[in-house]
């Protein structure tokens, strides 16, 4: 089992992956994928239960993992590849032509590790309810993880998912929702001020709890006392995740501006200048 | 010219319910979703023989039809069903997505469907749904023309692997084509030999064309009746072989000309075999309140309509 420290020491090969990634085809969004780093690190490298060498699509008798805002895919891609699921070398082929890396993740082109296209916000709670529904149905008690954007809960089908996953008591269900406040034209208060996310959806009959998405001791602590909670409650559990968008690179924390812009040369090497190069960069 | 039997009289979205049910108790895996109208769509003899299997999604299309993938994903057969309206545009993204892009096994089932919904009104007559779903890359498209054909698809589809589209309606209609008949998806019935025209038929207007072919052998012309079940994949042979024969053509069906079967016909005509064709569909408009056969006249769908589609292809070969 990883410790904490060893868990954020990927996190900075991850948050350099991303970075580099964007960089190299001056595409892709960086901002909410450093956000996420710690998040699908831990998920990857300790809390999920899963099959990295022999990808199943069917996900059977494993934790499935569920993208739904899926333009964070280079966070995504990136612990992908550092867990296993495809040679990081991969990584360098991001958003290029005949890549199996597609700008958002997609099952085309049969990359390991995705089992859906998401990209198109809103669709991911459902896409993992009916992941909960087959589990129940074949008696697999593992888990179907799904992270959903702050801004995306504006999607009214969300909303509709929610209602179905509680209704059903959908207690293998754990989504965690990337709460960093910001969406693409500024703060997601400016653009649709609903506040207290957590009490919305304990009103639509969830678990609620609430942790800093960017403390690893807090990520493993939550989630994991989620998982054992989950035994003995009859509701889904939502994550309020707090982030940083662009956590880990100082001139891109807290800002929209870096939700959907690539770094420059200079950037990049301001950028990697703050991330320690922990497993060897692709 | 063939006669055909009229079996009885049935709406083909019975068929659905009843081939859905075979369908389940063949296969453990085929599971079935509602968005709040089983007794619309049948599904009620499924739902109380494998409660377990039943989903009920609420009003919440969208939901039902991500979710869907997801059971797809796990090795499920999933089995949606709704309105042809609610099974398509107003989802149209979440099929893109969720089910046609990433290749879901996933039967969208879609009751309701053209003009013959009735008094409910344009607002639930949607014209446009083969056209939407035979754009998408992966998705098969299918309209059978009565009960027993509706069951038999249901239960091809439950064996095929990979996104469908099933349509079919709500009205009575003859019952004509055989009791377990085999459903071969993409394989166009050849339903009367004729060598003066072929007519191209889809869904209810299968029948009305049989009505059409009748009177037009009384009038001294040899017609064709072809069944085309499959909008997508469409059976380019049977098309070409029938079209070298005839000639010219007619194509009929309860849908918009854009994006019908018609305009597949012509795509394909156009690139292999330049032939006259003469399109029963309605014509760029919304429907309206009235009775199917009220509608069918006023829309230009009607026997009537094949008919002079017909004299009018043959005149201008």
């Amino acid at each position: 089992m990883p410790s904490s420290e060893k868990l954020q020491e990927i996190a900075s090969q991850v948050r350099r992956d991303i970075v580099r990634m964007v960089h190299a085809v001056n595409s892709g969004h960086p901002g909410g994928s450093l956000g996420c780093a710690d998040y699908f690190t831990a998920l990857y490298f300790e809390l999920m239960e899963h099959n990295a060498e022999k990808f199943n699509m069917s996900g059977n008798g494993e934790d499935v993992f569920i993208l739904s805002n899926g333009h964070i895919s280079p966070a995504f891609y990136s612990v992908l590849a550092r867990s296993g699921y495809f040679p990081v070398d991969e990584l360098a082929t991001f958003r290029k032509l005949n890549s199996r890396l597609q700008g958002h993740p997609a099952t085309e082109e049969h990359l390991p590790g995705v089992r859906v296209a998401t990209g198109s916000l809103g669709q991911g709670i459902s896409f993992s309810n009916g992941i909960a529904l087959q589990k129940r149905l074949d008696g697999d008690t593992h888990f179907v993880f799904c992270n959903v954007g702050d801004g995306e809960l504006q999607e009214g089908q969300n909303w509709e998912a929610i209602m179905f996953a509680a209704h059903n008591k959908l207690n293998r269900l754990i989504v965690t929702v990337d709460d960093n406040k910001q969406q693409i034209d500024g703060s997601t208060l400016d653009i649709m001020g609903f506040t207290d996310l957590g009490a919305k959806f304990e009103s639509f009959g969830w678990n609620v709890l609430h942790m800093n998405g960017n403390n690893m001791d807090d990520i493993l602590d939550t989630v994991k006392s989620a998982q054992k909670a989950a035994e003995n409650i009859d509701k889904p559990t939502v994550i309020i995740m707090e982030t940083d968008m662009g956590q880990g690179v100082d001139f891109m924390m807290g800002s929209h501006k870096w939700h959907g812009v690539a770094p420059n040369d200079e950037q990049l090497e301001q950028a990697l200048a703050q991330l320690p190069e922990t497993l060897g960069d692709y | 010219m063939k006669k055909f039997e009229i079996l009885g009289n049935a709406d083909t979205r019975s068929g659905f319910g009843a081939g859905l049910l075979e369908a389940a108790q063949a296969d453990d895996r085929v599971v079935g979703l509602c968005a709040d109208l089983t007794g619309s769509l049948k599904m009620n003899a499924f739902q109380d023989a494998y409660p377990d299997r039943f989903f009920q999604a609420g009003i919440a299309e969208a939901n039902m039809m991500g979710m869907a993938a997801g059971l797809a994903n796990g090795g499920k057969i999933p089995f949606t069903g709704t309105f042809a309206n609610f099974s398509t545009g107003r989802v149209y993204d979440q099929i893109r997505q969720s089910i046609a892009y990433s290749d879901k096994n996933v039967k969208i089932c879609a009751s309701h469907a053209g003009l013959t919904l009735g008094e409910d009104g344009a607002t639930h007559q949607i014209l446009e749904d083969l056209g939407m779903m035979k754009m998408l890359p992966n998705m098969t498209v299918i309209n059978p023309c009565d009960f027993n054909q509706t069951k038999a698809a249901t239960l091809a589809i439950a064996k095929h692997n990979g996104p469908v589209y099933l349509r079919f309606g709500r009205p009575k209609m003859p019952i004509f084509t055989p009791e377990n008949q085999v459903f071969e998806i993409g394989k166009a019935v050849t339903l009367n030999e004729g060598t003066d025209v072929s007519i191209f038929c889809t869904g209810h207007l299968v029948w009305k064309s049989i009505e059409a072919a009748q009177e037009l052998e009384e009038r001294g012309y040899s017609v064709e009746i072809i069944n085309i079940h499959t909008i997508k994949p469409l059976d380019d042979a049977a098309i070409l072989k029938s079209v070298a024969k005839t000639k010219c053509v007619v194509t009929a069906e309860e849908h918009q000309m854009n994006g019908g079967l018609g305009d597949s016909v012509c795509q394909l005509l156009a690139r292999e075999m330049p032939t006259p064709v003469e399109m029963v569909a309605v014509n760029d408009r919304f429907g309206e309140s009235g009775t199917p056969a009220e509608l069918m006249t006023k829309y230009g769908i009607d026997t009537d309509d094949v008919i002079a589609a017909a004299e009018r292809a043959m005149a201008r070969k």
